[in-house]
């Protein structure tokens, strides 16, 4: 079916072409760059045709852009122009430019079975943002393969940056630096916020190495564990943090709200036409998921610059043997300090952007179950991929903000049950990751590097002998 | 032979728990020569490699490099002096592939840092061609010729042994460590190999410190010959004094062999 399709299709563009004055045989001789581009304008012709005749995204119309989506973009993939390999950028821009273009159709989208509309604006922020912290955790638990199962004081860390930077929590100071929508003489520290993202992150890389500097000596389930000790202490420090010695650092079980709106202040405003303030706009939700966006963006370039730099080769290296990686002359510590620094980065950005989202940071919010939730996202999508993190985070995140309770709606509409789904989210959760550990250790979209590995195993025999531990010698063979 | 010392270990101890494992081992390594460590099984003689990597910490004793005191050092402080290594059983980095095998073992050599990466100077762009291009003529000098996109466990052993070799070259050693290198192969792959470790000193000019069962490589490249028992040093000397030594012969073949 799908040949003879294919071949009455390419029947009809010879004819159309040779109607033109062009043979076959001329048409094989023009430069490959110029039959991509014809082909690919006469692609986008046919979709608004079809666009046009079936009306504004009408679920046919959908259907046959997202087949011409997916039969036109993929043979993209190899192109080059010039020295530059233009293909490998394909896929990423259409997946960007559709989630760019999504406040715009989204109303017109069909109801999907089961699950229901499509996510509302709000979950697709989340989303971006547990993309990002995902992302953040694949360069600890992906690449250089260490268990981080602490990952949410990270994002409480950044959440609290933008808190303490963006608010009025410290009263007896008062220092404003390019803050928006606050009215004069307010108290405390009000800094903007593309100051308080980067604030965070370096501030956060800094925990991490105060953290990873005596926690990465251990190994394998010792450092998860110590990475667990970790994510609990820096939540319990916010919860009570309302009188560290006397000095009201974190406001306590309150948290700290209201935060400050991100935004571009009066003079971009007038001169760029950016939102000067987010908080105040009608589509709000739309311009926090561009910016969301934009920082997934920023996270996928250094991911994908790193994997493939000097530090991502050691960080591979130390995950396959450390031994070996070791003898090679990476230094251990060092390096397994930076990916934790990396991570924590990403992590601290991730935080201070979702607190302002929310306009609060809530010592609630970091439960040990959100470290717990980020890593599902690393290990559901494929450990190691960034495809596959992205992939994990947004399907979780979104199983989390909606999925789960359209699903449970539909199931009690149609099959006359009475079950709250959400309740059990944990435990589905907990399912999805047992059946993907069972069926495909490596994960849904996997690095295929990682995927060798599950099936074999690597190294991990301890580096540094302790004293006196005979458990730890094995005679040598030879 | 008037070389310098490029390696000495000074009453070189390791003890775990009540086992010496090695005993206040005296050992010198002139620059430029070949030298064999031999020894029954279970002599000590992975231990004491394991100490001059820096993969064990002595419990006493001192290693001593090219001039620099590097006891109690990190593994990789150790590879950055210039003392490279293979192990005994195989340790690549098997799902890489040949080529970046052989860039990790460049790490030391390299510079690239983490803000350099992200924005992918023009120093850092030039460094990784210059990375690659080097690590191709290793692997070509090794006998890897158009194996560099193999993914490591998919070459063959002998293959898989030459990587290994590729890797310790491109940490750009003065000293190579070779932890049995020879085992496993076959007499002609044995063959190759010997003369490989002799092309290493003459074009690289290398000092080479191996592990050896296999007498004939033993005998056949060695410079000096030392011989461990039971974690002590029982003989040293050249080839021809090692094979007439008694002690040595004991140690290989019971007091019977000696007596009789």
């Amino acid at each position: 079916m799908r040949r003879r399709v294919a071949s009455a299709v390419s029947a009809a563009w010879w004819a159309a072409l040779s109607r033109l004055g062009l043979s076959r045989h001329r048409w094989q001789t023009l430069p490959r760059l110029t039959r991509r581009t014809v082909k690919a304008v006469v692609w986008v012709g046919v979709g608004l045709v079809l666009v046009a005749a079936f009306g504004v995204w009408k679920t046919s119309a959908l259907a046959i852009a997202a087949v011409v989506l997916l039969l036109v973009v993929p043979s993209y993939q190899k192109l080059t122009i010039g020295r530059f390999r233009v293909g490998k950028w394909v896929t990423p821009a259409a997946a960007f430019a559709i989630v760019i273009a999504y406040p715009y159709y989204l109303n017109s989208m069909p109801q999907v079975p089961i699950f229901g509309p499509f996510p509302m604006l709000s979950t697709m922020v989340a989303m971006m943002i547990f993309s990002m912290m995902a992302l953040g955790l694949n360069f600890v638990v992906g690449y250089a393969g260490l268990l981080d199962l602490g990952y949410v004081a990270f994002y409480a860390m950044g959440a609290y940056m933008a808190g303490w930077f963006a608010s009025d929590q410290f009263s007896a100071q008062h220092l404003d630096l390019g803050a928006v929508g606050l009215s004069q003489g307010w108290i405390g520290f009000h800094f903007s916020i593309w100051l308080v993202l980067p604030m965070a992150g370096i501030a956060t890389a800094i925990v991490g190495v105060i953290i990873g500097l005596p926690t990465l000596r251990l190994r394998g389930d010792y450092l998860a564990i110590v990475t667990l000790g970790f994510g609990e202490i820096l939540p319990q420090v916010a919860r009570n943090g309302n009188s560290l010695f006397g000095y009201n650092l974190t406001n306590g079980p309150e948290g700290i709200t209201p935060i400050d709106g991100p935004g571009f202040g009066s003079w971009l405003h007038t001169h760029l036409h950016l939102p000067a303030e987010y908080l105040t706009l009608g589509n709000y939700d739309a311009v926090f998921l561009w910016t969301a966006l934009a920082l997934v963006a920023l996270t996928v370039f250094c991911s994908v610059r790193l994997r493939d730099s000097r530090l991502g080769r050691a960080w591979v290296a130390i995950r396959e043997d450390e031994v070996a990686a070791a003898a090679m002359g990476i230094p251990l510590m060092r390096t397994k300090t930076w990916s934790y620094a990396t991570g924590a980065f990403f992590g601290g950005v991730a935080g201070a952007f979702y607190a302002s989202y929310k306009s609060g940071a809530f010592p609630d919010d970091f439960f040990f179950q959100i470290s717990v939730f980020i890593l599902c996202m690393v290990i559901l999508g494929g450990m190691g991929n960034i495809w596959g993190v992205i992939f994990g985070a947004c399907f979780l995140s979104y199983l989390d903000r909606e999925g789960l309770s359209n699903v449970g709606t539909w199931m009690n509409n149609h099959l006359g049950t009475h079950v709250n789904v959400p309740l059990y989210e944990f435990g589905i959760y907990g399912a999805i990751i047992v059946i993907v550990m069972l069926f495909r250790p490596e994960g849904l979209i996997p690095s295929s590097r990682r995927a060798a590995e599950f099936r074999e195993g690597v190294h991990d025999e301890p580096l540094y002998d302790v004293e006196h531990d005979e458990r730890l010698y094995t005679p040598e063979p030879g | 032979m008037a070389e310098e010392t490029l390696l000495e270990t000074v009453r070189l101890r390791k003890e775990f728990g009540g086992l010496v494992a090695v005993d206040d081992v005296d050992f010198i390594v002139p620059e430029g020569s070949i030298v064999s460590l031999i020894g029954p099984n279970g002599a000590g003689k992975t231990t004491f490699f394991n100490m001059l990597t820096g993969v064990y910490k002595p419990t006493a004793g001192r290693v001593i490099f090219a001039g620099q005191d590097l006891t109690g050092k990190p593994p990789h402080a150790f590879t950055e002096r210039g003392i490279g290594r293979t192990f005994q059983n195989i340790r690549l980095f098997k799902n890489m592939t040949a080529l970046e095998n052989v860039l990790v073992g460049m790490h030391v050599r390299l510079k690239g840092r983490l803000l350099e990466a992200i924005l992918r100077t023009p120093r850092v762009r030039h460094e990784e061609a210059d990375a690659r291009s080097r690590a191709r003529e290793l692997l070509e000098f090794s006998g890897l010729r158009r194996k560099d996109e193999e993914i490591g466990k998919n070459l063959s052993y002998g293959d898989q042994r030459r990587l290994e070799v590729a890797r310790a070259l491109a940490t750009e050693p003065k000293l190579l460590l070779l932890d049995e290198p020879t085992a496993g192969m076959n007499p002609q792959e044995t063959l190759e190999f010997t003369g490989f470790v002799g092309k290493l000193r003459a074009e690289r000019g290398l000092t080479v410190l191996l592990i050896e069962h296999d007498m004939r490589v033993v005998m056949g490249i060695s410079d000096r010959v030392t011989v461990l028992d039971y974690g002590g040093k029982i003989a040293e000397g050249t080839p021809q004094e090692i094979q007439k030594n008694e002690r040595v012969i004991e140690a290989y073949l019971g007091t019977a062999a000696v007596s009789s």
